[in-house]
């Protein structure tokens, strides 16, 4: 079953660093979609099978490119530092990535540098914490709420 | 397919004239053809923002003191019937001309994606069928397709052939239901009674197999819930039957109909480039004139086993998301109808007992079957660490399911690729100098579900 799903799918490595450079190659080459971003926080496993030159980091940031002309797609996944969370935005490439970075800063924390309007896009302006991170456990953490300033 | 008459590439004769190199550069902003694809994006309103809480006092305002050619930023929602649920769109406007525009959403973020982390494989899909309430079966089979891709469990031909039909009638009931709320935003109420006239025949044969209207949890890791009940062929006959008749019906009410071409023809134009820049998925994908669905173009399922058409524009104006919608309808017909004759008999689910629970009757005569049915309802079952992202088409667009395991009984993250979310990402495009009347028709023609789009 495995393999019959995943047939069309590969996965790629890529250091933080030369990460836009990988994703702009990958564009000229055909990609001309990018179908998913997203980010995983490994804060609880800590022995994961990574190739042997990627160094496991807390976050990865998760990009689901599609190739319509190929007919293929790659997942790219690139490690982030948990002292030092950033990545470079690939909006100059992929438009469509806007949401999804900031969905992905919204909840994890990441910053996504170049972005054009890095803010919450799913909570409130305001909000203190990244709810997806493994170390913000719900019941843990009181609801928030904010005081609403009248107008009048 | 008729074509709507785009303002795209009009500036293009008088180019040379507008644009003037001057020691600086050019002067003058290109034509929208000339525009680099980024700068575009930009500049059609990715960074139009009014922090919250800056109430402005209306008796503060000295009216006199503005200028006459200031532009005004408005909210349209979140409480607007049109916006198909909490949708707030901050707009621009010149006049009557909306410039940019920005859609707000988080209004209805319960944090699904972190609630998947708190339940077990078996409990997931009750989360995820949540999330897209209008077509929850497509959510609940990409869930079920992501567990099972990274098991070693084979699900039995008839439990996929069930999976195809139940998810191509919710396809129909999901287009028919916005045909529904379309017409109702542009103001055909006929066409919502019609609409919610043709869910509700489809909607009781779903409660009829899975004993619920929506939010089924019908497909599940493993198979699907029940099998299909005593007929259910003539059942789904009847609907077969009825269907393209009814959209007949509305092809006579809408299609053809003059006052409302007026409001859906040329209206929110998006090119083929754009959508693809901008990951635009589904109908309005493939309103811009690219074959692309995933039923066709990457096969899950069986979809290679059934013969259909992909449904395209030509212009990618609101009229064409609305005919590719329409002819969509038929199209899932016709493969519900050679569903009907291929489906063979057999299990509804596989027989592996560490993945679905044993029949109710068995637990009586078996010591095992009781275990396993006590192990499953309480523990669940374990899945092999790794990670896997499926994609299928949903009315909606390619819905895709990111699930990391660590080999532990629930997922160490389920992410959704809502197509919804990033959809909504081509409101500015498509907004972007036309009425402020014409924004409903617009909004409408995306399709966007928020229960989706928060999660």
């Amino acid at each position: 079953m495995s393999d019959a799903l995943e047939i069309n799918h590969s996965v790629v490595f890529v250091q933080r660093t030369g990460y836009v450079d990988f994703v702009q190659t990958l564009r000229l080459q055909g990609f001309e979609m990018c179908a998913d971003l997203t980010a995983v926080d490994y804060l609880d496993i800590k022995d994961r099978s990574l190739p042997d030159e990627i160094e496991p980091q807390r976050f990865e940031v998760v990009v689901n490119l599609v190739s319509l002309s190929q007919k293929k797609r790659l997942r790219v996944r690139v490690q982030v530092p948990e002292d030092d969370p950033w990545i470079d935005s690939i909006f100059r490439e992929y438009p469509g990535s806007e949401a999804m970075e900031r969905e992905v800063f919204d909840l994890f924390g990441i910053v996504f540098r170049g972005h054009p309007d890095l803010t919450r896009i799913l909570l409130p302006e305001g909000w203190e914490g990244h709810p997806l991170r493994k170390d913000y456990a719900p019941g843990r953490v009181p609801v928030q709420f904010k005081e609403v300033k009248s107008t009048r | 397919m008729t074509k709507g008459q785009s303002d795209l590439g009009d500036n293009q004769s008088g180019l040379d004239f507008f644009v003037k190199e001057t020691s600086e550069g050019s002067q003058e902003l290109l034509s929208k053809q000339l525009t680099p694809i980024e700068e575009f994006y930009l500049e059609e309103g990715y960074v139009l923002r009014v922090p919250e809480g800056d109430g402005v006092d209306l008796d503060d305002i000295d009216l006199e003191a503005i200028p006459e050619d200031e532009t005004m930023i408005i909210n349209m929602g979140p409480q607007h019937p049109s916006t198909h649920g909490v949708l707030r769109i901050m707009m621009e406007l010149d006049g009557e001309t909306i410039l940019r525009s920005k859609p707000v959403i988080g209004y209805l973020h319960t944090g699904m994606e972190k609630t998947a982390e708190m339940l077990t494989y078996m409990q997931g899909s009750t989360n995820v069928t949540r999330m897209d309430y209008l077509s929850p079966l497509s959510n609940e089979l990409v869930y079920s397709l992501a567990v099972e891709s990274l098991m070693d469990v084979e699900i039995p031909p008839r439990a996929t052939w069930i999976r195809m039909l139940m998810s191509e009638l919710n396809r129909i009931s999901s287009h028919v239901m916005w045909m529904a709320t379309n017409g109702m935003d542009i103001g055909s109420t006929s066409m919502m009674i019609y609409g919610f006239r043709e869910r509700e025949l489809i909607l009781a044969f779903l409660e009829k197999v899975t004993g619920l209207r929506m939010n089924h949890n019908y497909i599940r890791p493993g198979g699907v819930a029940a099998d299909l009940p005593d007929g259910w062929y003539d059942d789904v006959a009847v609907i077969c039957e009825t269907i393209p008749f009814r959209v007949a019906e509305y092809q006579d009410l809408l299609t053809g109909q003059p006052i409302f071409r007026e409001r859906v023809d040329g209206v929110g134009v998006m090119t083929q480039e754009q959508a693809l820049a901008l990951s635009a998925t589904g109908p309005i994908l493939r309103a811009t004139g690219l074959p692309w669905d995933l039923r066709k173009t990457m096969p899950y399922l069986f979809y290679d086993q059934v013969d259909f058409d992909v449904i395209v524009g030509s212009v990618g104006d609101t009229y064409d998301r609305y005919s590719v919608r329409l002819n969509e309808i038929l199209e899932s017909v016709r493969i519900i109808e050679q569903i009907m004759e291929k489906l063979p008999e057999g299990e509804y689910k596989t027989l592996d007992r560490k993945v679905t629970p044993p029949p109710r009757a068995r637990i009586d005569e078996s010591m095992e079957a009781l275990i396993h049915h006590f192990k499953l309802h309480t523990e669940g079952y374990r899945v092999p660490a790794g990670e896997s992202y499926v994609a299928v088409e949903s009315p909606r667009g390619e819905l895709g399911c990111y699930i990391v395991s660590d080999g532990e009984n629930r997922p160490y993250r389920m992410h959704v690729r809502a197509p919804s979310f990033v959809n909504l990402q081509s409101l500015p495009v498509m907004l972007h100098g036309g009425f402020i009347a014409d924004a409903v028709a617009v909004i409408s023609s995306v399709d966007p579900v928020m229960g989706e789009v928060d999660r």
